[in-house]
């Protein structure tokens, strides 16, 4: 019986390393990697690449500016209206690409509720889609951070105020530290999940070369018409993932964070 | 002088102590878990907010719920050893002393660092995580860190709580020696009377969020005021009816069987307690009153060395245990069935009232 348990585990993994692994390595089988440099060379691929690394990396930057404080007092205070709070910032994660495009057109849109404060700033631009990240992965690194926050002894939060850090400081050299880790997994989930947004990127700010479209947009331009360059972007968008997710586990892995785990 | 009183529901426990304790002078607050001792720490350092209450510290108000005045943990300056001790995992022992001294430059603030871990013998280990370090050296570093601000007052949740058994005595007597030299109001924490009597100049028994009972630990254990500190300082307890008798006696009909005399006058439901050390125990055919008046025909339910004299657990038939020499035991043949006599003297005997019976030790 425990044999053949065995056997079950085994083979179940291998079929999803498999099944999991074949696309991301057909990527790079099914053209020859000079063709995909070549194609990398030409204009609207090295424009389309520079937007997705400077659109996500300003959205992650608002997302860790404003989303560390607020994780921290959800994570910290019990207040009426908590849940519902955590459900509200929750939501983007189940909300469907085409429902967040719709829903920013329609709050933030030329004719949105704040329609007329905005005007056109935000549709159509390079900020739009940089909105249109944050609005998206913003719950990734929101649920994280505050799981990493729960995380963090309390006692070493009152161990830091009574020795004499209030609780701005405490925040900043106890908790932060402290939830190193899992602020960090949740800053990767964040920007790999901007750096592959589409749906709703695609809805609210448009797909123009050099303003809006970024690496994900530009590979599904070029699908139809040439596949080899839609490869070569495809297989860049996955070695920077990679790189995401290797450089986290590394440095996490490593120490150099600290960390909760005690 | 640190003072605090304070009144709170803290969910089924109701805290409504008051106490002080003066510079220079450890009190040490003992009782079982769920009696609200660390709430009481909370309160005093500000982590925690009764309903009702003030905490004065010399001069300064740090807590006064009648005039709205609360001061922030960070602006009581008390030194507080947690009960883990709270060492933050991510800086070094150094780091962790420093943490509380700001406004000097960080070589400074390492210097007096290095300072406070040679002081407490542990200068080599400046660098270690805290996770690397082992339970007695982690105490010293929480102790250096909490002694680095020159606190107004000291407060100890269960400090040795976390140490094996061979390190507890020799760090006991260490602390000990830190909270005199310390010179300011220190209030301890622990669920062991042992402990108590050893840190505390003072021992206030807690139970229910009440003090119980407060006065030397040697007093405490002499004059119980309580069934249940009669208990917590380790006698063993007897219900039983007292009725006054001839001789101006008292006798008391334990309840399940057996008589006790005591000179304690009572009447009614009363507790009988007696130090397992004062109980003697001679075979079961044995005559000879001895000098002792109370002579209970008893089991013996277990048998157990502790150092070089054995408990002697019995069933009589309320439980109770003697505490007798090794030499003792080999020549009675004392082993797990055996019958004995159990006997003590009038003298030795406390009889105390019932009433306070009602506060529970299962009050967590």
């Amino acid at each position: 019986m425990r044999h053949a348990f065995g056997a079950v585990l085994v083979a179940s993994l291998a079929a999803a390393l498999a099944f999991l692994t074949l696309p991301v390595l057909a990527v790079f089988l099914d053209t020859s990697p000079g063709a995909l440099i070549d194609s990398l060379g030409e204009e609207g691929a090295l424009e389309a690449l520079r937007l997705s690394f400077v659109c996500s990396a300003a959205a992650l930057a608002i997302i860790v500016l404003v989303g560390t404080p607020a994780a921290w007092l959800l994570a910290t205070r019990r207040f009426r209206g908590r849940a519902l709070a955590i459900t509200l910032v929750e939501l983007p994660l189940v909300l469907p690409p085409a429902v967040a495009g719709i829903g920013l057109l329609a709050a933030l849109g030329p004719q949105g509720l704040l329609g007329g404060a905005i005007g056109d700033r935000l549709v159509l631009t390079t900020a739009g889609v940089i909105c249109a990240l944050t609005f998206v992965s913003a719950p990734f690194f929101l649920r994280q951070a505050q799981a990493a926050f729960e995380a963090v002894d309390r006692s070493w939060l009152d161990a830091s105020r009574t020795l004499g850090a209030s609780e701005a400081l405490t925040f900043l050299r106890v908790a932060i530290p402290a939830a190193g880790p899992g602020l960090l997994a949740g800053f990767a989930l964040a920007w790999g999940r901007a750096l592959g947004e589409f749906g709703a990127t695609l809805m609210f700010a448009g797909s123009f070369r050099g303003v809006t479209q970024t690496v994900p947009l530009a590979i599904y331009e070029r699908f139809g018409t040439d596949f080899t360059s839609a490869l070569a972007l495809s297989a860049v968008l996955i070695a920077a993932s990679a790189a995401l997710l290797a450089s986290v586990k590394l440095l996490s892995g490593a120490g150099w964070l600290g960390g909760a785990a005690r | 002088m640190l003072r605090v009183e304070a009144r709170a529901r803290l969910g089924a426990l109701h805290l409504d102590v008051a106490l002080e304790v003066p510079p220079g002078r450890c009190l040490a607050l003992a009782g079982p878990s769920g009696a609200g001792k660390t709430s009481v720490l909370r309160v005093a350092a500000g982590l925690l907010r009764p309903e009702h209450g003030r905490v004065m510290c010399g001069d300064a108000v740090w807590l006064d719920t009648e005039r709205g005045i609360d001061r922030e943990p960070e602006r009581r300056g008390c030194g507080y050893v947690f009960q883990d001790y709270a060492l933050f995992g991510h800086m070094s022992a150094w780091q962790n002393v420093a943490y509380p001294l700001r406004g000097t430059s960080r070589g400074e603030r390492r210097t007096r660092a290095q300072e406070l871990l040679e002081r407490f013998g542990i200068g080599e280990l400046a660098g270690a995580r805290p996770r690397t370090l082992s339970g007695g050296e982690r105490q010293r570093v929480a102790l250096a860190r909490a002694l680095a601000r020159e606190p107004r007052a000291l407060l100890l949740d269960e400090p040795l709580s976390a140490l094996d058994a061979r390190t507890r005595a020799a760090a006991g007597r260490e602390l000990a020696g830190v909270l005199g030299a310390a010179g300011v109001p220190a209030l301890l924490v622990t669920h062991d009377f042992t402990e108590a009597a050893l840190l505390g100049d003072e021992v206030a028994v807690l139970d229910g969020g009440r003090i119980l009972q407060r006065g030397a630990a040697s007093q405490l254990a002499a004059e119980p005021a309580s069934p249940f500190v009669a208990d917590f300082t380790g006698a063993v307890v007897l219900t039983g009816v007292a009725h006054p008798a001839a001789g101006d006696v008292t006798r008391i009909e334990l309840d399940g069987g057996g008589t006790v005399t005591a000179l304690d006058r009572a009447t009614g439901p009363v507790a009988v307690s007696v130090y397992p050390w004062e109980i003697a125990l001679a075979p079961p055919e044995s005559h000879d009153p001895g000098s002792s008046r109370n002579h209970l025909l008893v089991d013996v339910v277990s048998v157990t060395a502790v150092g070089n004299r054995v408990r002697v657990g019995l069933a009589a038939p309320q439980p109770l245990t003697a505490e007798v020499s090794d030499a003792a035991v080999r020549e009675l043949g004392l082993q797990t069935g055996a019958r004995a006599v159990a006997s003590w003297k009038a003298a030795a005997t406390r009889v105390l009232p019932l009433a306070h019976h009602t506060v529970s030790k299962t009050s967590s």
